[in-house]
């Protein structure tokens, strides 16, 4: 996803405002509203992969993981309790007894298997195909050749058994992402396409209505298998809420959450006034917004420009454009990340060292290269601001700014786009894995046409020490795991500087006070806005 | 007449099956590519294929077009690459506001066109006259974008008269209204002028005036509604301008129509949304057209049937 | 729209009745001014458009209202509103000139030869200049930038696209009811060239109603680029145009309302002084017309 999602280990949640709730008994019942402006997609989990609808999926339907409400821990879920073979290979889950769909119908192993082949199935065209390459048998799906994974089994209607092709030590992330979320396949096939508007799921809400373009209700599912949770009875989703309108219905309590975050002109405002900051909690995000720099085209396939450039930006600068609403970042993983080094300075803030940089790489400071950029606000001005940074130490820079899919489309050549602010399109961890950070936007293989890898960097020793890294399965190379992914991106990819990381973004989430719950649930790495499933009505009957 | 009729409509259809050939074409040479978005960041090149093939795109393009047309014929408009729905489905459910906006912007541009024609016919010449024609050429010369902020920033931020954008009351009407309105009162109300100077020199309101008529007989009576006549007639065409401005004043106010759909869809380059939203507007815009064509001949005899 | 005979508007007498009308005489001023600004730019201007100054933001990163040091305080960058306001005028003249030129050559082209030629091609073109009257104009120009990728040639371009249809029929009308006068007529059955007649006969008849719709066009062409630019399609920035401006800053316009306003002023100002300009030229031209659309 390109914004807000927040999926990240030890989230770093300042607290700027005590929401009074830690002496509260969560109570159960009453009803929560959240404004968004653009309407939801689609609901399907196969298909839903965007900020919006990412956490309402998780409320709506359950996975064999889960994440600890307000964590990055992982804890079974929808599996009683799992075991991994002593190869690593195969992973086998016995799942909770009585799990129940909304329509009714209890859930089996079956479920299990047919929603994990559908995500699979290029008939389904889900964009988290890709995450499942570790199943055995994926291969031949995924060409066509096989209409299930071989190497999902139903071993009895409460267990199931996946093997992978290989060790892999993200596979239990890759469970409890939504693309392995449970559904029902009775409501797949009475739905066909229009599936993604009528849900059906083992989660904690369930979808009352819908109106298209106005509103969206969930409510409480009293069948759900966490008893006592959720504590709200009902959401409501009101569509088309301008982010101005919203701000100042939840300043008058007329809603409770901002789905679409503070707008930028009323922050200032908002966090100057001490009433109101006390409703608002600021987090961190597992992101990173940085800048591309193609590797194979001139002029940055010489590492001494690039390192250039990351000394050129001025990053303090830059977050002051934004308000404050980032951290200046000095490598590419983001802080709470497994492998992120608080110690690591990275390159600091030296237009002259960079200047010296470019002369003894002959740089011609008459050429000039284009800078692409997402078309909405404030991306066009951070680039602006680089833009002028850059020419300081006299690199020319022409600044493109276009739609996202236009984005993409040059990024993934070989010869166009040469620098990318990834700002709007920033990297958002999919699951809290250093290896994300890696594998789809800085590994070999998506080096390719088409893929998000921009700067196309490929260095093949880094690729096998990555790959060492991943086959670290056992509980007990966890750390060496996180340190040698320290060393990768801080050692070796910073001195190769195919990026330059310039800041990662904060997280500022607004509530009313009536709303409740520890702070972590507000800035939750992995639900956004917040935790549906945890947070509670003060004024519950 | 029933002949120019068929012609007209003959021409009309020809016309929209044109604007289907050229709004395809034109969206062919967009250079994004829809299907690595939909496919998402994590696609194998063997998945882009495969969804590529499902959604007909490699093929020829005059095989795409025909696939389009047939499903046209059967009001199937294609279904959205980025929001999973039929672009019908969408537009249906955003017509309603858009019709709404646009009923509401009728009535201010006539009720304030109307009005500021009226006043400076009858004070003609006079510094009246000359401000509010002033104000009518303001409405012309200001971009919709700008009358729109001033408008929420003043009455709705500032004074808080009218809720800041949003849907669902008339509160929420007005503001954009007048908006999409104060460009096409600006017309009408120079329009008014000439018709009523034009219609008070004629000799039958001279002749009533003298057979003792009070004034407000024969203005409200006689004189209004023979100005007007002319005017009315020529809504039609306001459709083909309203169409443009929707989409900017959709944008400013929030306003759930038609006009917001197709920003959206056009930022994020949805093509079967783009295409969709734009052979509606072009429908509209025809069907406005011919209506003013058929209505004008009827109420002013003097204009030929061309 | 009637054509005049040639002889009655003698260019003196023209510019001396223009210049009898406070209204127009208003616009022309609002005109020399913005372009004396745009072209003297580089000299009047206090600082240079682009630069983003540190000190041009709070510390907290907002705007500055205007103040002794920015007179129209600064932007979202910390850029100087008032140099970028008059390097604005730049870029909103040149496109709105050259992208009115071209529809007007454009339109002119096709209206003549649909009106003189008549026949196939006339129907032909006609119906095609019908056909692009039905697309609404705005999406359609925000397609074509989008397709093409706007720099500023593209957006004069592409407003140039959607604004040649009004002049194309107006042009076909007359020339179509000029073609059909007895002294053409009788030109041509004496043997005389399509060329001459042309140039000679037709042409001249056809410039006041050119000079009036290229003045109105640029009121036109100003207001669709700033539309355009505000909508993110049009002119980018760096590079400043008075509806890009409002298109950058229009998220903070509750805080900051002096950058949406300021700029917008500007542009109504604009298009007025060519709207009163080009209304005035047509009465003046034109006596017996009522000043329709």
């Amino acid at each position: 996803m390109y914004r807000h999602l927040m999926t990240g280990v030890a989230v770093a949640a300042l607290l700027l405002g005590a929401t009074g709730a830690f002496a509260d008994q969560p109570k159960q019942g009453g009803s929560m509203i959240v404004t968004y402006k653009d309407d939801v997609s689609t609901l399907d989990p196969a298909i839903g992969y965007d900020w919006q609808n990412w956490s309402m999926i998780k409320s709506l339907y359950s996975r064999l993981m889960d994440y600890k409400p307000g964590t990055t821990e992982l804890t079974p879920d929808l599996a009683e309790s799992y075991s991994i073979s002593s190869d690593g290979l195969t992973y086998t889950f016995k799942l909770r007894q009585g799990v129940k769909f909304h329509n009714g119908r209890v859930m089996t192993a079956d479920d299990v298997a047919y929603s994990y082949n559908r995500a699979v199935d290029p008939k389904t065209q889900s964009p988290g195909q890709g995450f499942f390459k570790a199943i055995a048998g994926y291969d031949d799906m995924a060409a066509g050749k096989a209409t299930s994974l071989s190497g999902v089994k139903v071993i009895d209607p409460n267990t199931i058994a996946i093997t992978l092709s290989k060790p892999d030590a993200t596979f239990l992330q890759v469970v409890a992402l939504n693309f392995a979320s449970v559904v029902a396949k009775e409501d797949v096939a009475q739905y066909g396409a229009d599936y993604g508007h009528h849900p059906d799921g083992t989660g904690a809400f369930y979808v009352d209505h819908w109106t298209l373009g106005q509103e969206l209700e969930f409510k409480r599912n009293p069948d759900y298998y966490v008893k006592g949770t959720p504590y709200l009875d009902e959401i409501d989703f009101k569509i088309g809420a301008e982010p101005l309108t919203a701000l100042l219905q939840l300043q008058k309590g007329q809603v409770d959450i901002l789905g679409d975050g503070i707008p930028p002109a009323k922050f200032l405002e908002v966090m100057n006034d001490p009433e109101q900051k006390k409703l608002v909690v600021q987090g961190a995000q597992l992101e990173t917004s940085y800048l591309t720099m193609k590797t194979t085209m001139k002029p940055f396939d010489n590492v001494k420009v690039r390192q250039a450039v990351n000394m050129a930006i001025n990053k303090d600068r830059i977050i002051k454009i934004i308000n404050g609403r980032a951290v200046p970042a000095t490598q590419p993983l983001p802080p709470g990340m497994p492998g992120y080094d608080k110690d690591f300075k990275g390159y600091a803030y030296d237009p002259a060292k960079a200047q010296e940089l470019l002369k003894e790489a002959n740089y011609d400071t008459s050429q000039s290269f284009d800078l692409y950029v997402y078309n909405t606000d404030p991306n066009p001005r951070i680039a602006q601001a680089i833009q002028q940074d850059l020419a300081a130490v006299g690199m020319k820079a022409n600044i493109k700014s276009l739609d996202q899919a236009n984005i993409i489309a040059a990024g993934g050549e070989p010869d166009q786009a040469p620098m990318i602010w990834s700002g709007g399109m920033g990297w958002i961890a999919d699951f809290p894995d250093p290896s994300d950070f890696y594998g789809p936007i800085l590994g070999c293989s998506s080096a390719v046409k088409g893929g998000w890898n921009w700067a196309l960097y490929c260095n093949k020793t880094v690729e096998a020490e990555a790959a060492k890294a991943d086959a670290m399965v056992a509980p007990d190379q966890q750390q060496a795991r996180a340190d040698l992914w320290k060393k990768i991106f801080t050692v070796d990819i910073m001195a190769d500087a195919p990026w330059a990381p310039v800041f990662h973004e904060e997280r500022y989430t607004m509530h009313t006070a009536r709303i409740a719950g520890a702070d972590n649930l507000f800035v939750d790495p992995v639900h956004i806005p917040v935790n549906y499933n945890a947070v509670y009505a003060t004024d519950a009957q | 007449m029933p002949l120019y009729i068929v012609r007209r409509l003959l021409q009309s259809l020809l016309i929209l099956f044109g604007i289907t050939v050229v709004t395809f074409i034109l969206l062919y040479l967009l250079p994004a590519d829809p299907v690595r978005q939909i496919a998402g960041r994590s696609a194998t090149a063997a998945t882009v294929e495969s969804i590529r093939h499902q959604l007909g795109l490699d093929l020829p393009l005059y095989q795409q077009y025909g696939r389009y047309l047939w499903g046209l014929l059967h009001g199937d408009l294609g279904r959205s690459y980025l929001q999973k729905t039929d672009v019908a489905t969408l537009i249906w459910s955003r017509l309603p506001a858009t019709l709404l906006l646009m009923v509401g912007a009728i009535a201010c541009e006539l009720a304030l066109g109307l009005t500021m024609g009226l006043f400076a016919a009858l004070k003609r010449g006079s510094a009246l006259d000359q401000g509010l024609m002033l104000i009518s050429f303001v409405g012309v010369s200001a971009p919709q974008f700008v009358v729109g902020i001033l408008l929420l920033y003043v009455f709705a931020v500032q004074l808080g008269w009218f809720p800041i954008g949003g849907y669902g009351h008339f509160s929420n009407l007005v503001l954009p209204a007048l908006t999409l309105g104060f460009l096409g009162a600006g017309w009408y109300s120079r329009m008014m002028r000439s018709s009523m100077i034009d219609v008070l020199r004629q000799d039958y309101v001279r002749t009533a005036r003298s057979k003792g008529l009070s004034r407000a007989r024969v203005l409200f009576g006689h004189a209004v509604p023979n100005a007007i006549l002319p005017i009315v007639a020529m809504i039609g065409i306001d459709i083909g301008v309203f169409m443009s401005g929707i989409v900017v004043v959709e944008s400013v106010f929030g306003w759930p129509g038609i006009g917001q759909l197709a920003w959206q869809a056009i930022q994020r380059v949805d093509i079967p949304i783009i295409m969709g939203v734009t052979l509606i507007s072009a429908l509209a815009i025809v069907l406005g057209n011919l209506l003013a064509d058929l209505v004008t001949p009827l109420i002013d005899p003097r204009i030929k049937l061309q | 729209m009637t054509a005049l005979e040639a002889g009655s508007a003698a260019p003196l007498s023209v510019w001396a009745r223009l210049l009898r009308r406070p209204l127009a005489v208003a616009g022309l001023v609002v005109i020399v001014v913005t372009v004396l600004a745009a072209v003297l730019a580089p000299w009047i201007t206090p600082y240079p458009p682009d630069q983003q100054f540190f000190d041009g933001l709070t510390i907290e990163g907002a705007p500055l209202p205007p103040n002794g040091q920015y007179l129209f305080g600064t932007d979202l960058l910390g850029r100087d509103l008032l140099s970028r306001l008059v390097f604005g005028a730049q870029t909103s003249l040149l496109i709105g000139v050259v992208a009115n030129g071209i529809a007007v050559l454009i339109g002119a082209t096709i209206g003549i030869l649909a009106g003189y030629f008549r026949g196939f091609i006339g129907a032909v073109l006609m119906r095609f200049t019908d056909l692009m009257m039905a697309f609404p104009a705005l999406l359609l120009a925000i397609v074509l930038a989008a397709t093409f990728k706007p720099s500023l040639w593209i957006v004069a371009l592409v407003i140039a696209m959607v604004n040649w249809v009004q002049i194309a029929r107006v042009i076909f009308t007359e020339t179509r009811s000029l073609a059909e006068r007895d002294f053409v007529v009788a030109e041509r059955s004496l043997g005389a060239g399509s060329g001459r007649i042309l140039t000679r006969h037709i042409l001249p008849h056809l410039v006041p109603t050119l000079l009036v719709y290229s003045t109105l066009g640029i009121s036109t062409t100003v207001l669709l680029e700033a539309t355009l630019s505000y909508l993110g399609v049009g002119v980018q920035p760096p590079t400043p145009s008075w509806g890009n401006i409002i298109f950058e800053n229009q998220t903070y316009f509750s805080s900051a309302p002096w950058l949406v306003f300021i700029p917008g002023a500007a542009i109504i100002v604009l298009a007025l002084a060519f709207n009163l300009v080009g209304d005035a030229l047509r009465d003046v031209l034109d006596p017996t017309q009522q000043g329709h659309h």
